[in-house]
Parts: C-alpha cells; sequence; structure tokens
C-alpha cells in the first residue's frame, strides 16, 4: 500500500484529494490530509463581508465535509517535512511516512513581517487586513462607524493572494460610502509597490480611468518601511510619507513556516517547482500546488482549480512511471469587482495579458472582458453556489484548464513606441 | 515588437524600451540605459546588476527587491538610493530583464 500525503486542506489540497481518490486505485493508494483546523473559510467572501454582503457563517464550513470517504484526515500542526525520510513530523510527536508528498497549505497576511503594523495600538483598531476571518469582521465593524477621513488602501509587497482584491476592494468602498450619502467625507489613497494600479498595458488603457472617475488617489512605487502607530502614518524607503485614518492593508505574504524549517522554500517560503508540472524542483516525490508554490501565476483559486486538472492527470502518468504529458500554462479567470452592481471580468495566463472580448464564447459570452458589466457582478456571487458544490468537489465545471484565445480581442503590435523606465 | 540601437547594436526591446533578448545585453548597453534613465553607474549599481544578470539565468525570473536584499546582499533601502523612486523597474530595465510583475 502506498501513501499520498497531502499537507493542507483548503481550496487546492481539497480538489486535488477529491480529483485523486477517483483516479487513484483504492487498493494500491491510501490518502491523508493534514490541517490545523477543521474551518474551510470561502475565502472570496472575505472581500464582500466588510460591506454586508454576506454573513461570516455563510463563509465557514467543515473541511472533512468535503472530503470523500475513505481519506484519513488529520488535525494538528505540522512540525517539518524530512524529505530525505519522506516523513512529515507533527507537532504533537507523531510521524507520518509518505510515498508522494503534495505541499498545499496556501499563502498567508504576516502583519509582524512589516515595523509597526501589528502593534496592539493600531492592529484592528485602525490598521485593518481583509484577508482573514477576524480582520474582515473587524473591518465591516469599522467602516461602519467610520465618520469621515483619509482611508489608505495599502498593498505591501507582491506577490499577494487575489491580486486584484485590493483594487475590488476600494472600488466596493467607494459604492459603500457613496450610498450612505457620506463620500465627500471619505478620502481614498491608493498605495502600491507596483507602478500602477494597472501594470499590464491592456488593462491600464482600458481600465486606468476607473480611479480618476472614482477621485481615488493613487501612490505608486511606495515600499512600505515602518508604519508610525503613533501619528498613523506610513513611512517608505525613500522617506515619503502617508497619514491615515484607517489604514485597509495587505500585509506581506507568505508560505507557511513548517516549509522553511524542512529548507523547502524560498525567500518567502514557497516552494520552488516546475511551473509547467509543479514537480518541486530538489525532490522527486514532493509536488506543490495552489498558493503555497513559488509558480509565476496569481495566487488565486482559479489558478489552483485549472492547475490541478492537468495535476490529477500528470500524477496518474507519473506514479506509473511515464513522463507527465499536461503542461500548465498559469491560466487565470477571475471577477473584478467594481461596485454599485457591476464587475468585470479578467482571463490570463503565464504569456497572455488580460485581453478584451467575450466570455467563454465569442459574441455571446455572456460575460464581456475587461469592461463593467452586472453579469460579471452575477457571475462572482454565483460561484459561491459553483465553489462549495462542484470546484472542492472536483466536478466538472465548462471552463477549460488551458486559456483560450475565443473570443478575445488581440493588441496589434505597436512600431518604434519606445519608453523608457523613468516614466 | 521594435528593434533599436544601443551603443552600437541592434537590439529587441518591447514597447517600453525594456530589452527582450537575454544575450543581447551587455555591459556598455547597460552605461547607455544608465545614462538614459539619469544613473551614472558606480561599483555597488554594477554589483546589483551583475547579481540580477546571474540570478536570471539560474531562476528564469528577474530577481524581485526581497531576492537582491536577501540572496544579493543590498538592502531595499539601499536599492532605493541607487536607483532613486523605482529601483525595481530601473534595475530590471539597465540588467536588460524583465520588469517586475503584477498581475492585471
Amino acid at each position: 500500500m502506498k501513501k499520498l500525503l497531502v499537507l493542507g486542506g483548503g481550496t487546492a489540497g481539497t480538489m486535488v484529494v477529491n480529483k485523486l481518490h477517483k483516479k487513484l486505485d483504492a487498493k494500491e493508494w491510501s490518502i491523508t490530509v493534514v490541517d490545523k483546523d477543521n474551518d474551510h473559510i470561502y475565502q472570496p467572501g472575505l472581500l464582500l463581508l466588510p460591506f454586508g454582503v454576506y454573513h461570516p457563517e455563510e463563509l465557514v464550513k467543515k473541511r472533512d465535509h468535503f472530503l470523500p470517504s475513505g481519506v484519513e484526515y488529520i488535525r494538528a500542526d505540522i512540525d517539518r517535512v524530512n524529505p530525505e525520510l519522506n516523513q512529515v513530523l507533527l507537532m504533537d510527536g507523531r510521524v507520518i511516512a509518505y510515498d508522494q508528498l503534495v505541499i498545499a497549505s496556501g499563502t498567508t497576511p504576516r502583519p509582524d513581517q512589516t515595523p509597526g503594523m501589528d502593534d496592539p495600538a493600531v492592529w484592528r483598531k485602525s490598521i485593518f487586513d481583509f484577508y482573514t476571518l477576524p480582520g474582515s469582521l473587524a473591518l465591516r465593524d469599522a467602516l461602519k462607524n467610520f465618520k469621515g477621513g483619509r482611508i489608505v488602501v495599502h498593498i505591501t509587497e507582491m506577490p499577494i493572494k487575489c491580486p486584484v482584491a485590493p483594487l475590488e476592494f476600494t472600488f466596493l468602498a467607494d459604492a459603500y460610502f457613496t450610498e450612505r450619502k457620506m463620500r465627500e467625507k471619505v478620502e481614498f489613497v491608493y498605495v502600491t509597490p507596483l507602478e500602477g494600479a494597472f501594470t499590464k498595458p491592456v488593462c491600464s488603457k482600458h481600465l486606468g480611468w476607473m480611479l480618476d472617475e472614482r477621485h481615488i488617489k493613487l501612490e505608486p512605487d511606495f515600499v512600505v518601511e515602518h508604519i508610525d502607530p503613533e501619528t498613523r502614518t506610513l513611512v517608505s524607503m525613500d522617506e515619503r510619507e502617508i497619514p491615515f485614518d484607517l489604514l485597509v492593508t495587505v500585509p506581506v505574504n507568505m508560505g507557511a513556516d513548517f516549509i522553511a524549517r524542512s529548507g523547502l522554500g524560498d525567500d518567502l517560503n514557497y516552494v520552488p517547482v516546475d511551473k509547467g508540472n509543479f514537480l518541486s524542483k530538489k525532490y522527486p516525490n514532493i509536488f506543490a500546488l495552489g498558493d503555497a508554490s513559488d509558480i509565476p501565476a496569481s495566487k488565486a483559486g482559479s489558478v489552483a482549480h485549472f492547475a490541478i486538472d492537468l495535476f490529477a492527470e500528470n500524477f496518474v502518468e507519473y506514479v506509473h512511471g511515464r513522463p507527465m504529458t499536461h503542461n500548465f500554462d498559469g491560466h487565470a479567470n477571475c471577477f473584478i469587482e467594481s461596485g454599485n452592481g457591476k464587475g468585470l471580468l479578467i482571463d490570463f495566463n503565464y504569456t497572455v495579458e488580460p485581453l478584451t472580448g467575450m466570455f467563454p464564447l465569442p459574441i455571446v459570452g455572456p460575460f464581456p472582458l475587461l469592461k463593467e458589466s452586472r453579469f460579471n457582478h452575477m457571475g462572482k456571487l454565483a460561484f459561491r453556489w459553483i465553489y462549495w458544490n462542484l470546484l472542492l468537489k472536483g466536478r466538472w465545471i465548462p471552463i477549460p484548464a488551458l486559456m483560450s484565445m475565443k473570443g478575445k480581442k488581440k493588441v496589434e503590435e505597436k512600431e518604434g513606441v519606445v519608453a523608457n523606465a523613468s516614466h | 515588437m521594435p528593434v533599436i540601437e544601443v551603443a552600437g547594436k541592434q537590439v529587441n526591446v518591447n514597447e517600453e524600451g525594456f530589452l527582450t533578448k537575454y544575450d543581447e545585453w551587455n555591459e556598455e548597453i547597460a552605461k547607455v540605459l544608465a545614462k538614459q534613465i539619469d544613473i551614472e553607474l558606480t561599483d555597488a549599481h554594477w554589483k546589483i546588476i551583475k547579481f540580477l544578470r546571474e540570478d536570471f539565468k539560474t531562476e528564469g525570473e528577474t530577481a524581485t527587491s526581497r531576492r537582491v536584499q536577501t540572496v544579493g546582499g543590498v538592502p531595499v533601502k539601499d536599492q532605493f538610493a541607487l536607483f532613486p523612486k523605482k529601483p525595481a523597474k530601473k534595475m530590471a530595465y539597465i540588467a536588460g530583464l524583465p520588469k517586475p510583475k503584477g498581475c492585471v
């Protein structure tokens, strides 16, 4: 009997177990999942929770509810992987041996990595994160009680989980205060370490106006050095200062600490893998899936979903000693909330940037790409049902794993346009 | 994509002027690119540029500011002093590598 051990029972871990449970012979393989708790959170909902769209109980279900029967579920903290011995050590002293290991332990916001951010005088009092349930709930109350002033939405460092979420948050907050008839009392500043809110050419051409139209100020190229909790000010590496009344920050995102303790991670605890098949660059029986790997794609559930469709096929080939024949292209597909019941949709991969057009079918769509539409907002809301009922359980969803150019408008090549990095 | 002449050599660049072919870069080109964005290259600049070139060869991605700090040994604050305002973008531009990635 061989053992497949999956570390993490989140979006990626749950999907991969459901796929492989069907594909692997139960007489040959046993599957075990380890996670520290039994709460599976619907993470896209955390963005909408502060605006009263959801109640917290709609966003949490039991992890083991989504695991097929016959799969062992161990609730424990992980101490480390010992890849030389093919063992995982748990904090409670237990040792689990494996034949194949899948690391799917995700990425986590780490406010402790920026001096002053998690200072108890300000953390979740005037500085908030929304990628955790307690953070999102605290922010909901802070927005409700906000009387006016400067709200700064801030990205600490890339990569972050669901990279468009801070922009969506800003659009939704703009709509929220407009609806409460107090928008003129609120100043918004969007602070990013990147050169702009949109960095891909087609996106910045089609969406660049979205911040101006909403009177949201942009502060690009801002790398925070520390936060002064007393004056409530963000201070950058080049000594720019941005004071705030309320800071909505996305802290540094890092992979799990056990990855660092195991010597398996890069400088942000992500596991270096082949970006086409997710096999560890160091060990032939370790894979990393979802946000836990270092692939240069968005850290998002849609990427994990497309990746795992291909991984499951590859894994069966691999354990039978055959070459892996499916190569992942970095496909991502995200609804972007833009406020007032509208949304945008983007579809892209490692090499093709988000383009305009219709999705998934040419002309009829129904979802327009890179354009505000009520359909896209409805798509986002419908996705919660799809997530709990189809996606996690590994059921069929009518979007192919590899990106398609159907219905998309290609960009015409421009000749002789040369700018330089000082712009 | 356009082809332009830099330091007497034809090179492929993207619409923002970043070199798109790793092997077309050389130190003379770096000096010209640096001058275009008002940077006079010193040993401290070269240390970073050489690190970025070597690192790209093994990793296939432009090193982040964090990586230049932890692996290359130059603190982010110093990167800002050497390449004012936009260190990640300017370092990549001079080193002939793709600029750091965003999402949309």
